[in-house]
């Protein structure tokens, strides 16, 4: 009997011990959409304050950085400064409709949340969001979808025209070389200047004139646009 | 203390217990020797209800096909579909799944599910096929969109579990969203259901959503009521046997 106890104390010691935070994941995102790419893409984990973007908020200016330009430098230094452990460019560049960027792997010390962002291009403002996903603390493999949203920031006027800059109107390119000319613009009545779940883009089938740039054909999407799996080791 | 004194109970009344039936055993071996053939358990089978629900506005669904199979997988986003797929997706016929290596078995619903329907499937399955399920149809006023379930293990669902999913609308990748005239085989055309040309990007895609006739595709034969948007399809299984 005494020996029991003994090994039931050990056995209890042992499960106090067990829900210790760190966690070995290996991550992988797909591009779920029929004609648009993702930007690089930025991951952070973090604890449970802390976020890249929060729908129903206004993007800061390291967002909308992202969101109109695929820049995301500030979004890095910032997440670095708040002590955030952070994969930046994980796919090395853009990442096209289709392709999966796999094995990344992020040892999550004592962070307890994650969250993942990259612009979708061609368009204004839209960019792929997770925001502050709770790090599940039981092994496992974790499938999650993720939607686009608007930053808010940027009438969606759907025309190419090289603006990348906050600030500047107009879709930087579209990668895919299936991007129109001489749209009219579409005319945004939106007045939600916070981050929201975007509306589609609209497109048209003239790629010389038209009010957008965009393809109907090729560039709509429904949500979600990204599939994110984690691999809780 | 008591609980152990009642453990220490219970183990010698379940030892009188086997000894008692090692002599019944023993005596019925002395009347007359027969061969001894070890007992075969007859296989059971597992047997699940499936019940589905159309979520869309005017995209009837093809008749729901369950495929039972080995470590294959239905779809794959990214990958080109298989036949199999690119015919259920052109057309609605989930039949060529069968003829499928590491396919156990497929199991087809009643008949087209209208919009806003459900239908309750039964799914008797093999113990050893229960590991690796899939649920296909089509919404057939498209070219090539389909949703389900894809590669789903039901080893872990006990009698009276119930397990519920939702589908995003997938693109086959195989056949162009051209909306045109004879190309859809669903009520809003009557049209073409497979063929073998793949003039897509031919990758399993999320559905980018239908465009239709009012939203300024001018050869579409579809209005804004056939758009959809995601989740398009609602899976319920529960296990009852």
């Amino acid at each position: 009997m005494n020996l029991n106890k003994v090994s039931m104390i050990l056995v209890l010691n042992g499960l106090m011990i067990a829900p210790t935070m760190a966690a070995e994941l290996e991550i992988s995102i797909t591009n779920l959409t029929h004609g648009n790419h993702f930007t690089p893409i930025l991951i952070t984990a973090h604890d449970n304050m802390s976020h890249q973007f929060q729908a129903g908020e206004m993007a800061t200016p390291a967002l909308q950085k992202m969101a109109e330009g695929g820049n995301i430098a500030d979004l890095m230094s910032a997440a670095t400064g708040n002590n955030e452990l952070v994969v930046g460019n994980p796919a090395e560049g853009l990442l096209a409709a289709g392709k999966k960027v796999d094995s990344i792997m992020l040892d999550t010390q004592t962070m307890t949340h994650l969250s993942i962002v990259a612009m979708v291009l061609p368009t204004n403002d839209a960019f792929i969001g997770l925001d502050a996903w709770e790090i599940p603390t039981t092994p496992g493999t974790y499938t999650i979808n993720v939607n686009a949203y608007d930053a808010g920031t940027e009438a969606n006027d759907e025309i190419i025209n090289g603006g990348g800059m906050p600030g500047s109107p107009g879709i930087p390119a579209a990668p895919g070389m299936d991007g129109g000319a001489n749209g009219t613009g579409v005319s945004d009545t939106s007045g939600n200047d916070k981050v929201h779940i975007h509306p589609g883009v609209l497109g048209d089938t003239d790629n010389a004139g038209g009010n957008s740039d965009l393809d109907s054909r090729i560039h709509r999407w429904l949500n979600p646009v990204a599939r994110v799996v984690v691999e809780v080791k | 203390m008591n609980t152990f004194k009642t453990l220490a109970r219970n183990k010698l009344v379940l030892a009188s217990a086997i000894t008692a039936s090692l002599l019944l055993t023993a005596c019925s071996d002395n009347d007359n020797k027969p061969e001894v053939v070890p007992p075969t358990p007859p296989v059971v089978n597992q047997v699940y209800t499936v019940t589905v629900t159309n979520l869309t506005a005017n995209q009837p669904m093809s008749p729901i096909t369950l495929v039972a199979h080995d470590d294959i997988s239905a779809w794959q986003v990214g990958a080109p579909a298989s036949l199999a797929l690119e015919t259920l997706a052109e057309s609605g016929d989930g039949s060529m799944f069968s003829s499928m290596d590491d396919v156990g078995s497929v199991t087809v619903g009643q008949g087209i599910l209208m919009p806003g329907m459900s239908e309750s499937i039964e799914l008797s399955l093999a113990p050893d096929d229960v590991d690796s399920v899939s649920i296909l149809t089509m919404l057939v006023n498209t070219n090539d969109a389909f949703a389900g379930l894809n590669d789903f293990s039901l080893d872990a669902l006990t009698v009276n579990q119930m397990m519920s999913f939702r589908s995003i609308a997938y693109d086959a990748g195989t056949e162009a969203n051209s909306e045109a005239k004879g190309s859809l085989p669903g009520p809003a055309d009557g049209g073409e259901g497979f063929n073998a040309l793949r003039d897509d990007v031919d990758r399993v895609h999320a559905h980018p959503g239908v465009i239709s006739q009012d939203d300024g595709l001018t050869d579409s034969v579809l209005s804004a009521s056939h758009r959809f948007d995601n989740p398009v399809l609602t899976i319920k299984i529960e296990r009852t046997q």
